[in-house]
This record gives C-alpha cells, sequence and structure tokens, in this order.
C-alpha cells in the first residue's frame, strides 16, 4: 500500500481542509509555501536535528519492559521514551520545528494553546531559547489543575491568558488563539500543538513528530532485528500517535493501535472518545470526527487527562479509522489510573495520564499475543505534572 | 428567484447606502426574533443578516459569542430558524441571508439544509469559515435553489483572490473592515483601515456590490467607514444595544430608535 496522504489541498481521503476565515487564508498560504520550502531544504534539517539531539535529547531510548513482560508472559513490549524528552513529552518535537520555521518567516511573536500544559511549556520554552515574545491561552479550568504547568510557562517568560469564555478548557483555549491570530496575523505565529487544525498543521505537525516512529523503527531493527507487530499510543489530537504510527503505515503487518479516552465510559456522556461516539464535522479549521449534541453543537468533552480533554481528533486520524488502518480503541479514566500504577510500580516509570491510557489497554492487548511478538508503546510524556490527580487515587 | 430580492434592493438604493442589520436567531429570545426583524425593517434596514448560533464562533468577538450561548441554551436550532424565516416572509420581503459556521449545516445535512431554507424564504448565505476552498461543499445546493453565496474579502485579501471572490459570489460581497474578529470598535482606526484597501476594493470588485462590516457602531462610523462603498453591516453593536435594554418594557423601542438613529444620524 501506498501512503501519499495529504493531497495538496490538505485532504486526508473525506477529510481535512482550511475551514477558517478569509483572514487567515493568505497566512495559511505563506505557511504552507514556507513549509513546502525548508522540508527539502537540508539546512533546515540539519538545524532541526542538530536541535533535537544537543537540546531535545534525542534519539530518547527503546525500553525493553522486562518486568512488564514477565508480568503479561506473552509478547515483548518495548517503550519509547518520549517521557525522556526535554520539557518532559513529545511536544518539543513540533515546538522546535515550528519556532526554526517562523524565525525564517521573520515572525516575531509565538501564541500556542494549550491543555495539559505541556505544548504550551514546550512552546514557552523554545520561545525563551531563541528569545522571542510567547503568549499562551489556556483555559481557566485548566490553568487550575494544571498550576505547576502555569508557574513553568511564566517562570520561562510566557505570558499565560486564562480562557473563561465556554467551558474553559483546551477547546475553548484553541478558539481564543485563533481569534487573537485573527487580529495579529500580520507578524504572529500561530503554533499549534497537535495534528489538528487547517491544512498545512497537521501534516507538518506529523512530519515534526516523525522523528518517534523513525528512531523506534531503526532501534526495534537493532535489537530485535524486525519490525514491530503492535505499536499502540494514545490519541486526544493525536500527535504523538501519528508520529509514531505515521513511518509504519505502508507495512501493514504492523498493526496500530490509537487508544483514546472513554472518561466515565463510551456511553457515560462523560467522555473524549471520539471515534466511538463521535460523527464528522468541522471544528477548528478541518474536517475529522467530533463529539457534538444532535444540533450539531460541539459537546463538552471529558478526560482524567487534560490533554486527551478534546472533542475532536486529527484528520488524519479519521482517515486512517475510515480506511481500517489503525484501529482506535477506548480505555477510562478508571482504567488510565490503574495504568499509572501498573507502570510506576512494574518499570519504575510514572508515565503522564495521557500515556497511562495507552499503558492500560495492555491489559487487553497483551492475553491475545504470542511470544514472538513485539509490542511498541509510545510513553509520550512523564507524569509528574499529573501527581496533584493521581494524588487523590493513590 | 430568492436572490432577486437582494438585486432589486441594491437597484431601489440607487446612490443611497445600504444598511444590513445582522441579529443572532434567538437572542434575546427565539419567540421576539420576528419582531426584532419587523423593527429592524420599519426603522431603516435594507437587508437582514440572521445569525446561526454556533457554540465555537471562532470569527466573532465576545458580543456575538454571548448572544449565540443565550440563543443555543434557549433551544435555538436550524429548524427553530427556518420557522423564524416563514413567520417573517408572512408580511414581508425584505432579504434575508443566513450567516452561520459550516458545522450545524452539516450535521443537519447540506443538501436537506438548503433546500429548506430555500423554501422558508431565505435568500443567501454567509459561511465565515468556508473560503472558496472548500466551496464545494454548499456551492452546488445554492446553484439549485438559487440562493447567492456571499463570500468575505479582508484587508490582506490579493488583488487575485478578491477577484475570485467577487466571481463566486452572488447577491453582494462582505468585506471585512479589519483584520480581528467580530465587535464594535474606535471608529476612526477601522475608516483608517479600509481607507488602506478600498481602492483595491473598488478596483477588483466589479460584478457585484460591496457592503463592509466589523467595527461599525453609529452613523458618523457607517459614513465615514462606508464611503465609497455601497453600504454597510452593523452587528454586534445592535446586539450590544438590545443586551443593555432588554427585557425593560421599551426594548424593541430603543432597538429602533438605535437603527434609525444609525441610518439617518441624530
Amino acid at each position: 500500500m501506498q501512503y501519499t496522504s495529504p493531497t495538496k489541498n490538505g485532504y486526508f481521503g473525506r477529510f481535512g481542509g482550511k475551514f477558517v476565515p478569509e483572514i487567515l487564508i493568505p497566512a495559511l498560504n505563506e505557511l504552507e509555501a514556507a513549509y513546502a520550502n525548508v522540508k527539502n531544504d537540508p539546512s533546515f534539517h540539519e538545524e532541526f536535528m542538530f536541535l533535537l539531539r544537543e537540546y531535545v535529547g534525542r534519539p530518547t531510548p527503546l525500553t525493553f519492559a522486562e518486568r512488564l513482560t514477565e508480568h503479561f508472559g506473552k509478547a515483548r513490549i518495548y517503550l519509547k521514551r518520549e517521557d525522556l524528552c526535554h520539557t518532559g513529552a513529545h511536544k518539543i518535537n513540533n515546538t522546535v520545528g515550528q519556532v526554526l520555521l517562523a524565525r525564517r518567516m521573520g515572525k516575531k511573536r509565538i501564541i500556542a494553546e494549550t491543555g495539559a500544559g505541556q505544548h504550551g511549556v514546550a512552546t514557552a520554552t523554545v520561545c525563551a531559547r531563541f528569545g522571542m515574545e510567547c503568549v499562551v491561552y489556556m483555559g481557566a479550568e485548566d490553568t487550575e489543575r494544571q498550576k505547576l504547568n502555569v508557574d513553568r510557562m511564566r517562570l520561562l517568560g510566557a505570558e499565560v491568558r486564562p480562557v473563561t469564555s465556554g467551558s474553559q478548557t483546551l477547546k475553548d483555549a484553541t478558539n481564543e488563539a485563533i481569534r487573537d491570530w485573527v487580529t495579529n496575523v500580520d507578524d504572529t505565529f500561530y503554533i499549534i500543538g497537535s495534528v489538528v487544525g487547517p491544512h498545512p498543521y497537521p501534516m507538518m505537525v506529523r512530519d515534526f513528530h516523525r522523528i518517534i516512529g523513525d528512531e523506534t523503527r531503526s532501534q526495534l531493527q537493532k535489537i530485535e532485528g524486525k519490525l514491530p507487530d503492535y505499536v499502540v499510543a494514545c490519541v486526544g489530537g493525536g500527535s504523538n500517535a501519528m508520529g509514531i504510527f505515521y513511518p509504519f503505515i505502508e507495512d501493514e503487518h504492523v498493526k496500530l493501535i490509537g487508544v483514546e479516552a472513554a472518561g466515565y465510559g463510551v456511553e457515560s456522556g462523560k467522555t473524549a472518545a471520539t471515534f466511538a461516539k463521535g460523527t464528522p464535522g468541522v471544528l477548528h479549521g478541518s474536517l475529522s470526527f467530533l463529539l457534538q449534541t444532535n444540533q450539531g453543537q460541539i459537546a463538552l468533552a471529558h478526560s482524567v487527562s487534560a490533554g486527551l480533554d478534546y472533542p475532536g481528533v486529527g484528520p488524519e486520524h479519521a482517515h486512517l479509522h475510515d480506511i481500517k488502518r489503525v484501529q482506535y480503541v477506548p480505555v477510562t479514566d478508571e482504567e488510565a489510573l490503574e495504568g499509572v500504577r501498573l507502570t510506576s510500580s512494574m518499570e519504575g516509570i510514572i508515565p503522564a495520564l495521557e500515556t497511562a491510557h495507552a499503558m492500560a489497554f495492555l491489559n487487553t492487548l497483551m492475553p491475545t499475543t504470542t511470544a514472538g511478538e513485539v509490542v511498541v508503546v509510545n510513553c509520550s510524556g512523564r507524569g509528574d505534572k499529573d501527581m496533584a490527580t493521581i494524588s487523590k487515587f493513590i | 428567484m430568492a436572490s432577486d430580492r437582494i438585486t432589486s434592493v441594491f437597484q431601489k438604493a440607487g446612490q443611497k447606502p445600504v444598511m444590513a442589520m445582522f441579529i443572532t436567531a434567538g437572542y434575546p429570545e427565539p419567540a421576539v426574533t420576528p419582531d426584532i426583524i419587523a423593527a429592524l425593517e420599519s426603522s431603516g434596514a435594507d437587508i437582514i443578516e440572521l445569525g446561526m448560533p454556533f457554540s465555537d464562533p471562532l470569527a466573532d468577538g465576545p458580543t456575538i459569542q454571548y448572544s449565540s450561548e443565550v440563543a443555543i441554551e434557549q433551544g435555538t436550532d436550524l429548524d427553530s430558524i427556518f420557522e423564524m424565516v416563514k413567520q417573517v416572509r408572512i408580511t414581508s420581503s425584505i432579504p434575508i441571508v443566513l450567516m452561520g459556521y459550516i458545522n450545524p449545516i452539516l450535521y443537519y445535512g447540506v443538501e436537506k439544509f438548503f433546500e429548506k431554507a430555500a423554501s422558508a424564504g431565505v435568500d443567501g448565505f454567509i459561511l465565515p469559515d468556508v473560503p472558496v476552498e472548500e466551496a464545494g461543499l454548499v456551492e452546488t445546493y445554492c446553484d439549485k435553489h438559487a440562493l447567492a453565496l456571499i463570500y468575505l474579502v479582508a484587508p490582506n485579501t490579493t488583488d487575485e483572490r478578491m477577484r475570485l471572490i467577487d466571481q463566486k459570489s452572488h447577491g453582494f460581497v462582505y468585506c471585512v473592515s479589519v483584520t480581528g474578529v467580530t465587535g464594535a470598535r474606535d471608529g476612526d482606526q477601522v475608516a483608517q483601515s479600509v481607507s488602506r484597501f478600498i481602492d483595491r476594493v473598488k478596483a477588483n470588485i466589479t460584478k457585484n456590490p460591496v457592503l463592509v462590516g466589523f467595527g461599525i457602531k453609529s452613523h458618523e462610523d457607517a459614513k465615514q467607514i462606508s464611503a465609497g462603498l455601497r453600504g454597510f453591516v452593523v452587528g454586534s453593536a445592535l446586539i450590544d444595544t438590545i443586551r443593555k435594554n432588554y427585557p425593560n418594557s421599551d426594548w424593541l423601542d430603543r432597538t429602533r430608535e438605535f437603527v434609525e438613529e444609525i441610518k439617518y444620524g441624530k
């Protein structure tokens, strides 16, 4: 199978596109042209890879999870250690790429949205590194449940603007960031934190994160002499999953599994399971799967994990779901918290609540595997930021 | 042809500016929307832009976010908006343009939406998150029912794109006065922004009349900002006026006064 998505109009199958106000069209066209320029520019690639190595700390290890493997007694389990990236999650791969692009485009002001605060911290970090003005929009509710990250962003020199409209979470922070961009379109670069938004963002963010899958592929070849049988990653907007899945899409025998947040359960009405409960629609500039009311209004999502607490998903995931290349499965809040406990006690790794959803799915997946097989889980972030939430359950 | 009502408004107006008034359907409550439209018409509005409320209106400022929330909370949906239009149509032939985001329309079903809108008596549509790139989703249905699809141009729209938008638009072209979201603003700043690109607008948009909107809140603003164009749109300032007076017993009179003042001055 040859995989070439997106089309030049930004479509992954029937999903994607550019559903934005006219004011943003010139900005997206400018971004698209600038990105096309750097994509095949060796000097950009060199600068990007240098920073990933010397600043982010790549390549990240592919750790054999010995005790977890023994515990399940089936396939061998490896963890791709994005939690060891500078700032504690995969998010910084993308912010490094986008800030380099912003510099080449001559933009002086950076804006971003954030849910859990990881993307906000990763953006504030690269802005500090390059001496750029940084404004981060964050739902007022999230600024309270992720206070540590608010303090980190402020220390890094970013201005954090709490968003009090709507549900006061990631969805509304994104609305507000887009409103800022519409207003300050001439000098401002919007660093989107996931594989969402209008074209070219879903493609560009995926490309900046594909390093996760590329490294996994060559590391596993060295250790096991083969490709994985399963790759598992959590999906909110879906950036860490796209990053690790993308280099394996054409290898059809590699089973790709995206784990979405079911919240209290997919039928509970308090969920973020976009594929289990969503339908196609337009949010934040692209056509994808969405949680919505029976009037076509955007529904409120719920997940214990702020990073997965989003009613949409990237359009490329919607396409991969359509063509059945990736299987999407739901994991509840409770199961995710059990995943935190399992990974912490067995491997000495405290995963982020987002990541814990992927870890928790091992309980379902592992009994169906065999001893010769290999499972890779993307350990997308570390759990320090979530200790306040986790503490309530231990 | 439904969009003929729009065309004839511009013909009848001659040299006088055409005034479009925006109100969110279902704000401040669904039952009064037809009354508001009648009041707007009787006090001088030439075209009604009726907002279809959406939970995440990312091109709108706080005023329209607020009116949209209120309208949704009270159960305003697309079917109820068609009912409001039908009610207005019993007595009025004022052009009605529905303005809103694409998602509720997709959810409702695009084909069914345009069919019902046409039969209710809607004349056209402004869909702020559907640029010409994505128009394939809706264009054929608008053509089928002779409904006007109205696109926007902004200060940063290139000449070439303005010509494309003019070609694609029917009824009129909506010129966004400033880069930003909807909402009342300092009139001088808006006028300055428009003065920087009005020559390009006039040179490139030749097929359709142009109405300018975003930031207009008074007669003076309207005169200054729309000079050289065919007219203007007022939205947030009207909703702010209703918000200030509703539900006092004279809120509808105050609304009429506001509209007359915009149209004729004090």
